[in-house]
């Protein structure tokens, strides 16, 4: 039909007059207009497949096609944000996030480009055999990380090399100036820079903050042409200010640790609250750790004792059992006790003193810290009362800092008390408290017997609210003050010069599988300035000797840690001197003694067989 | 009428193509703005990165200790100890 059917000696006008003769004439004339519309109609077919086609492409499909499109060369790329730093109370900053770059390969694109291995190996300073191996082993991924926080001097001399798939990334690494003395407090990062441990993992959310997100364009070596639009706007992490004073944390960390290593004690804690807002102005442990290097740290280090470790409280749980005596109305601070003669018999328990003590006032048991005393005035009272005041005063229950991992210790429930666990918690055995705890109820002491939780973070003033009456709080601040006077247990130990001292010392012999054994904790809580109160000290050592004997009584072994400490951050803080009499009096002339061995005999009892 | 229509029509001709300009000239613009911008940007970071080092460098010098150290040894001096400390009323 078409004109390419027919042979072309056959067209008319090609052939001779002789062909023309000879060919047949059609039985038809041929029909142009037919074929005219079939040309044309084939025509509108063909471009209405192409119509359909595009239609299927540019409207049906279109987003699959976009997609695919897109994703050759439209990225989402992060936009990192710094970590948040933390400050101290003075805005010093205690850690710090610094910008590194990370190296980072794709492995399929590195490898064909394999002879550059090794001049890539030099670079990132590892072994060409070990680099082969793990872009093999991650040959089907995209991303592998080369080496990562380095120095961005360092990473811009590797990416300047121009190995194709090798690219930098930025990150984050945290430092810490105070190093160890900080350490437990703030706790650590991982290498991604999120919180860990400490505050950083409490805060973390607030620290991180968000990564932002952006849409760029790139080519096909990865380079970014053109940034279209910001999808996700980055939120920086906000900075952090603590109740810490990175003064008196460094002078608590000093002395505690000079006094452990002195005393050859296994490690120790110390915590500082300001007495009228609950802040927490130093929290110390020692053994510590570098959180700049921690890699290379014994674990146990990093335990952050002050929080997550319990004690037996020993003697210094005596001002609450006296709180509840007081407050039952059955005793006066000037009641009389015989502790003769110097032991005490409840059931199957003998409850020893340190020294005969003879008949004491309630006022005497504090200050000579009297186990017999403390004993026969539990058993006046109703357990209720007793346990009902030890929980008031938050023993038992986590403080509420919101510090990670923070033990909530542990009191036994009422039912659980017969006479012995009575006398026993009464002195301060049988029960777990940890140091910030033990901190906290001598705040409350201190605090006119209003109850706060303690805060790490600056101006959090968490509410308080009474525990008990003023007034109680006010006779036994009186009743703590004889313990730094003469014939206290912590006298001259806890006497820091020019200013009155309210404390109890604390001695507890360490339970161990089922039974105690000659290692001891050394305990000083103590208020100053006693007057108008400011510092709460809660210190503790842990076997001081080692188990070689030598002192370990909390009037010896932690009071003049507390006076230490105590002595720099008052001064630090700019507090006023008590009284300029007593200043004179006593300030200059017990400066000197307080480093000479206590004399025996005002020494603290020590429960020698609480019941395990 | 007709020359009006002819008027019309090449202003709304010259409209377009002044638009056109103006399409390529904004576009031009908004890249090179958007280079500064990140320049900017960038400028901003490092020099905030840079506060931050020396902001560490200046917590690491005045670490306590080392300060303790410092004045200890190279410039003998002590606490003062409460006989020779005189306390005044402001």
């Amino acid at each position: 039909m078409l004109f390419g059917l027919l042979p072309s000696s056959r067209l008319p006008g090609i052939g001779t007059g002789a062909e023309r003769a000879r060919v047949k004439p059609r039985a038809q004339a041929i029909n142009t207009r037919a074929r005219l519309y079939i040309v044309l109609m084939l025509l509108a077919l063909g471009s209405t497949a192409l119509i359909v086609r595009a239609i299927d492409l540019q409207i049906v499909r279109k987003d699959f096609y976009q997609e695919q499109g897109d994703a050759r060369f439209l990225r989402d790329m992060a936009v990192p944000v710094s970590r948040g730093s933390i400050l101290d109370r003075n805005g010093e900053p205690l850690a710090v996030s610094t910008p590194v770059d990370s190296i980072w390969a794709d492995p399929q694109k590195l490898l064909e480009h394999a002879d550059r291995l090794d001049e890539l190996a030099t670079a990132l300073g590892i072994d060409a055999d070990l680099l082969k191996q793990r872009l093999n082993q991650r040959v089907d991924k995209e991303f592998v990380y080369l080496k990562r926080h380095l120095n961005p001097d360092d990473a811009e001399a590797i990416t300047k090399l121009g190995i194709p798939g090798v690219s930098s990334q930025r990150e984050f690494r945290r430092y810490y100036p105070s190093g160890e003395v900080m350490a437990h407090v703030l706790g650590y990062t991982n290498i991604d820079d999120r919180g860990q441990e400490g505050l950083e993992l409490a805060f973390d959310g607030l620290l991180a903050g968000a990564p932002g997100s952006e849409r760029v364009i790139r080519d096909n070596l990865g380079r970014v042409v053109e940034h279209v639009e910001l999808t996700r706007k980055p939120e920086p992490g906000v900075d952090l200010t603590l109740s810490i004073d990175r003064r008196i944390q460094y002078l608590a960390y000093r002395e505690l640790k000079a006094a452990i290593i002195d005393r050859h004690a296994s490690s120790g804690s110390m915590v500082i609250l300001d007495a009228r807002n609950g802040e927490v102005l130093a929290l110390v442990n020692n053994p510590s750790f570098n959180p700049n290097a921690k890699e290379k740290t014994d674990p146990h280090f990093r335990r952050n004792r002050a929080l997550t470790d319990v004690v037996e409280p020993g003697s210094t749980m005596k001002a609450f059992t006296i709180a509840a005596a007081l407050e039952s109305g059955k005793w006066k601070p000037d009641s009389k006790v015989d502790t003769n003669p110097g032991t005490y018999q409840i059931s199957n328990l003998t409850i020893h003193d340190v020294h005969n003590h003879g008949l004491l006032t309630l006022t005497g048991v504090i200050t000579k810290s009297s186990n017999i005393g403390a004993a026969k005035v539990a058993e006046t009272l109703p357990k209720d009362n007793l346990y009902d005041m030890y929980h008031r005063f938050g023993f038992g229950e986590s403080t509420g800092s919101g510090f990670p991992g923070e033990s909530p210790g542990f009191l036994p429930i009422v039912k659980a008390w017969g006479p012995v666990e009575k006398a026993t918690i009464s002195y301060g055995y049988g029960l777990n408290v940890t140091p910030l705890q033990l901190a906290q109820g001598y705040a409350t002491l201190a605090n006119d017997g209003r109850l706060r939780a303690p805060t790490f973070v600056k101006g959090a003033l968490n509410p308080d609210n009474a525990v008990i009456d003023p007034q109680i709080a006010h006779t036994i601040m009186g009743m703590l003050q004889t313990v730094v006077m003469p014939g206290g247990t912590a006298f001259p130990g806890a006497v820091v010069p020019n200013y009155f001292v309210a404390g109890k010392t604390g001695t507890a012999r360490i339970a161990h599988a089922g039974s105690y054994q000659n290692r001891y904790i050394s305990l000083f809580v103590g208020i100053v300035p006693a007057s108008d109160p400011r510092l709460v000290g809660v210190v503790i050592i842990n076997d001081p000797g080692g188990g070689q004997g030598g002192a370990y009584y909390g009037g010896t072994v932690a009071a003049p840690i507390f006076s230490k400490v105590m002595d720099g951050a008052l001064r630090l803080l700019d507090v006023p001197p008590d009284n300029v009499q007593h200043w004179y009096a006593g300030g200059p002339e017990v400066a000197t003694p307080r480093i000479a061995p206590a004399p025996a005999g005002d020494e603290d009892s020590t429960a020698e067989e609480a019941v395990p | 009428m007709r020359s009006l229509g002819i008027a019309v029509l090449l202003l709304l001709l010259a409209a377009v193509v002044a638009s056109a300009v103006g399409v390529v000239y904004a576009r031009q613009e908004s890249r090179s703005m958007f280079v500064e911008l990140t320049r900017l940007i960038g400028e901003r970071d490092d020099l905030n990165f840079e506060y931050g080092r020396l902001e560490l460098e200046q917590a690491t010098v005045a670490e306590a200790n080392r300060i303790e150290q410092i004045a200890r040894t190279r410039f003998g001096m002590i606490s003062p100890q409460p006989a020779t400390t005189v306390v005044i009323k402001r």
